[in-house]
């Protein structure tokens, strides 16, 4: 039997490889419940990371995934960075998944520098009961560190920075 | 089986220095959104999108090659109908990217990027050229192994996996610190693809081959999702 594959860099030289994913919103402009996930990833000197690939992956409004979500929620969302760090997506915010979880959308990292990909979870202000049980948040070591992984609500929509070292560093998971 | 995957600090890949995180990773119990993933349809992948020599009005210069192979779950399933994209530099060693200013020439006949779905042997298939080495300022006279990227899908969040084939036989592959961030050497021969007469056709081209095995490190999938 042959052992899992390794994981290897994303290197700096994906964008004409991967492009042709990014930017298809997950629900249309002007869509009723239209969310908008957006942020900044950050490397340890505070710096804009210009060269990075951020997918998310989430359940539609009512907590289904594809195949079992309605036709049309692909429920997946690809962005390259710009040169200010940048990424933002058109979505909606999904419903809970289980009894016990609150909502959430999961992110995948990948750039230059990063051997593998980083994965962490954007969780939502406005569901304090939910969150307040939810087994990932209410079991971090560091329960400070958890504020982290909360969306803040501003002009735009949800934003969801992303630091990848230093005093806010964001949880990432293993998974 | 334990993770094969390279560390995030890794001191010999100066890019990692300032974007490794610093606190440990947290373990995260794996749930519906794990244990699911994105669905890629027919209709979103060309034929042609598997033959990268096909695109511009010449042929590309370079080594023309067959890389085919399968992509396997942990327990050598094959794993049908899963989006694989490459993409990889030209024969000279240069991207057809903006930010590479390697001084070696563009080819009007290549851009390099190609994507399939697996067949349901999760066979998948690409008809490209055999990239170039290329220089990068890692160290004094980095040099980068021939490589193709790779992304893949497989069938649920935790299965996502992004990684680089090499070429049977290439004397950087000892001094390149990405490959060797592996630290298990077995886990990164598995890196390698082979040599592979079957896929090579007669007057046309050579076959390299490379299986993916996809890990997904969550213990439990969630009842009755796939």
């Amino acid at each position: 039997m042959r052992g899992p594959t390794p994981s290897q860099t994303v290197g700096p030289f994906f964008r004409f490889g991967l492009a042709w994913l990014a930017g298809r919103d997950l629900v249309a402009e002007g869509h009723p419940g239209l969310l908008r996930l957006h942020g900044v990833v950050r490397d340890g000197e505070g710096d804009p990371v210009t060269d990075a690939v951020v997918e998310i992956w989430q359940a539609d409004p009512a907590g289904k995934f594809p195949p079992r979500s309605p036709s049309g929620w692909r429920g997946f969302g690809r962005c390259l960075t710009g040169p200010d760090g940048g990424y933002s997506f058109a979505t909606a915010k999904p419903g809970r998944v289980d009894g016990m979880q609150a909502p959430h959308i999961d992110i995948s990292l990948f750039a230059r520098g990063l051997l593998q990909r980083l994965v962490t979870r954007v969780y939502f202000p406005d569901e304090g009961p939910a969150n307040s049980s939810d087994p990932v948040l209410t079991s971090l070591p560091d329960p400070s560190r958890a504020e982290t992984l909360v969306g803040v609500p501003d002009g735009l929509g949800l934003r969801f920075d992303m630091c990848l070292q230093g005093p806010g560093e964001t949880v990432f998971f293993a998974w | 089986m334990a993770s094969p995957d390279p560390p995030y600090d890794e001191p010999a890949y100066r890019s990692s220095a300032l974007r490794a995180p610093r606190r440990p990773l947290v373990p995260l119990p794996g749930g519906p959104t794990e244990a699911s993933g994105p669905v890629f349809g027919e209709d979103e992948v060309e034929p042609g999108d598997a033959d990268l020599t096909c695109h511009h009005e010449g042929e590309p210069l370079g080594q023309r090659i067959n890389v085919s192979g399968r992509l396997l779950d942990g327990d050598g399933r094959a794993v049908a109908g899963q989006l694989v994209e490459i993409w990889q530099a030209n024969a000279a060693g240069r991207y057809a990217h903006e930010v590479d200013q390697h001084p070696a020439p563009l080819d009007p006949n290549f851009t390099g990027a190609g994507r399939c779905l697996t067949g349901p042997d999760g066979s998948y298939r690409f008809v490209t050229i055999k990239p170039g080495a290329y220089p990068w300022r890692n160290h004094p006279n980095a040099w980068r192994p021939a490589h193709i990227h790779f992304s893949v899908f497989g069938r649920a969040f935790t299965e996502r996996l992004v990684t680089q084939m090499y070429f049977p036989g290439d004397p950087l592959l000892a001094h390149d610190p990405i490959y060797l961030s592996v630290r298990d050497e077995q886990a990164r021969e598995r890196l390698v693809s082979s040599f592979d007469w079957q896929t090579t056709e007669e007057e046309w081209a050579l076959g390299y081959r490379f299986d993916v095995v996809l890990g997904g490190h969550l213990a439990t999938p969630v009842e009755g999702l796939r």
